[in-house]
């Protein structure tokens, strides 16, 4: 599954107001895989997806997306920045209907006549009979659906997904994996996840990297990490006996 | 009853809508700064729009009189984008000095009680910084709304201001509010009423005409 290398990380760090929550020497992310990044509160997780996305510019270092440089002051283009999307953990609609919520992101591009796509993400995520109702009105697994319909619309390259199952159900856990796994098994986007959830990971990912305190401690290969973790502090994380 | 009551209505319109627009266009634009990006001073410019929210109209007519008269700032210009005194151009610029901190400070207060989230995750499917504005804008149309109608209601009704730089002027300058103060003075208060119900019945349509912008809000 997993293809050449789309992200490439070197020396990154995030500080804010002085404080630095992100270090990683250096990460590749390879095209079509799925990585999971797992870890304690406040590891580094979301700043680093948050920056996999363009949305912050690292403090020092350097992301090569492809061959485009991603650094300290930099801006992204918005071509490439328009192949990489994220679902946050809190579905964050729009006062709007749940068509209107879907087709946002493509009306962002200037796509308006995309029906069908819309249509077929909502037969997708089971939600077409909802189409024309406000999107705030629905429960905490039908929201988080619209928001990852909004972002299958794009057919993005990169899909990154921050916690995109807390506090929901177990049926609607199971549906979202489904669907995530559908995105990477048929249309080959590569996902990056960010979970707490150890056995989510096990579930999804190829490859799961463990931070802690901003640093990956230890990427392996899903069966590797959970099997044979090499660090002392990764064994206890698995296992459930880290106390943070 | 007023020969020239047609002439006094589209004139307050014309006045106050113009000056709405204004202050619509200089501060929408101007809260949404203050609301959406961090910078040094922001609390700072933040408070003098709430205290411009308070100030008196017929210290502003004042102010805006000493600009205009022949000897003031701006009148010894003698430049044509400059209104000059008495005329329905001074009564504009009065009024969108009022208006202002209205629809500045209320949009300001609006879209800075959107979600910043939101505007993360519109930047995360692909917007441009203008695409993300104008999304937080639109979710705050409630807010921004009200914004303008409390611009719209504090010109519309005021007085103080145009009859400074306007001077109640028949045919010219002559507006509901003024026209209602003269009537009021000449001891005819039945006309002075039915002034003063024209006026409440205009600002009334015309905030019906503004809430239909809040969107489905009302009916649901």
């Amino acid at each position: 599954m997993s293809g050449d290398i789309l992200y490439q990380i070197n020396d990154l760090t995030k500080e804010y107001g002085g404080r630095r929550v992100l270090e990683v020497e250096q990460l590749e992310i390879r095209r079509g895989e799925i990585l999971a990044l797992v870890g304690p509160s406040g590891s580094g997780k979301s700043t680093l997806l948050r920056l996999l996305n363009f949305l912050e510019s690292p403090s020092a270092g350097e992301i090569l997306y492809e061959k485009a440089r991603f650094a300290d002051g930099q801006e992204m283009p918005l071509e490439l920045r328009r192949r990489v999307t994220t679902v946050f953990q809190r579905p964050m609609l729009l006062e709007r209907s749940v068509w209107d919520n879907v087709s946002f992101g493509l009306r962002l591009r200037g796509q308006r006549d995309n029906r069908q796509q819309i249509q077929a993400v909502l037969d997708d995520v089971g939600l077409a009979h909802l189409k024309r109702q406000r999107a705030r009105t629905l429960s905490g697994g039908e929201a988080q659906r619209v928001v990852l319909a909004r972002a299958m619309a794009l057919k993005p390259e990169v899909l990154l997904l921050d916690e995109p199952t807390a506090n929901l159900d177990p049926y609607n856990v199971r549906l979202i994996e489904g669907i995530v796994r559908g995105l990477n098994q048929v249309q080959e986007t590569t996902l990056v996840l960010v979970t707490h959830n150890v056995f989510q990971a096990h579930r999804l990912a190829q490859r799961v990297a463990f931070l802690l305190e901003g640093k990956i401690i230890e990427i392996a290969k899903t069966q590797e990490f959970f099997d044979a973790p090499r660090d002392a502090r990764t064994r206890a994380f698995v296992n459930g006996d880290m106390v943070y | 009853m007023y020969s020239d009551l047609t002439e006094i209505v589209l004139l307050s319109l014309k006045v106050s809508g113009t000056a709405l627009l204004f202050s619509m266009l200089i501060g929408i634009p101007i809260g949404m700064l203050i609301g959406l990006k961090q910078f040094k001073g922001r609390k700072a410019v933040a408070a003098l729009l709430y205290t411009g929210m308070g100030f008196p109209p017929v210290v502003i007519g004042l102010f805006v009189y000493l600009l205009l008269s022949r000897s003031g700032p701006l009148g010894s210009l003698n430049l044509s984008f400059i209104p000059t005194l008495f005329t329905p151009g001074a009564m504009i610029l009065a009024q969108t000095i009022i208006a202002f901190p209205l629809v500045a400070g209320f949009t300001m207060a609006a879209v800075m009680g959107v979600d910043p989230h939101l505007r993360q995750q519109v930047m995360a499917l692909g917007a441009t910084r203008r695409q993300a504005a104008v999304t937080v804008l639109v979710e705050a149309r409630m807010g921004v709304v009200v914004a303008v109608i409390a611009g719209f209601g504090s010109i519309i009704s005021e007085v103080g201001a145009v009859m400074l730089v306007g001077g109640n002027i028949q045919g010219h300058t002559r507006v509901l509010t003024t026209a209602i103060v003269l009537e009021t003075r000449k001891g005819d208060f039945s006309l002075a009423l039915a002034l003063g119900a024209i006026l409440l019945g205009l600002a009334f349509i015309a905030n019906l005409a503004m809430m239909r912008m809040q969107g489905r809000s009302f009916d649901e």
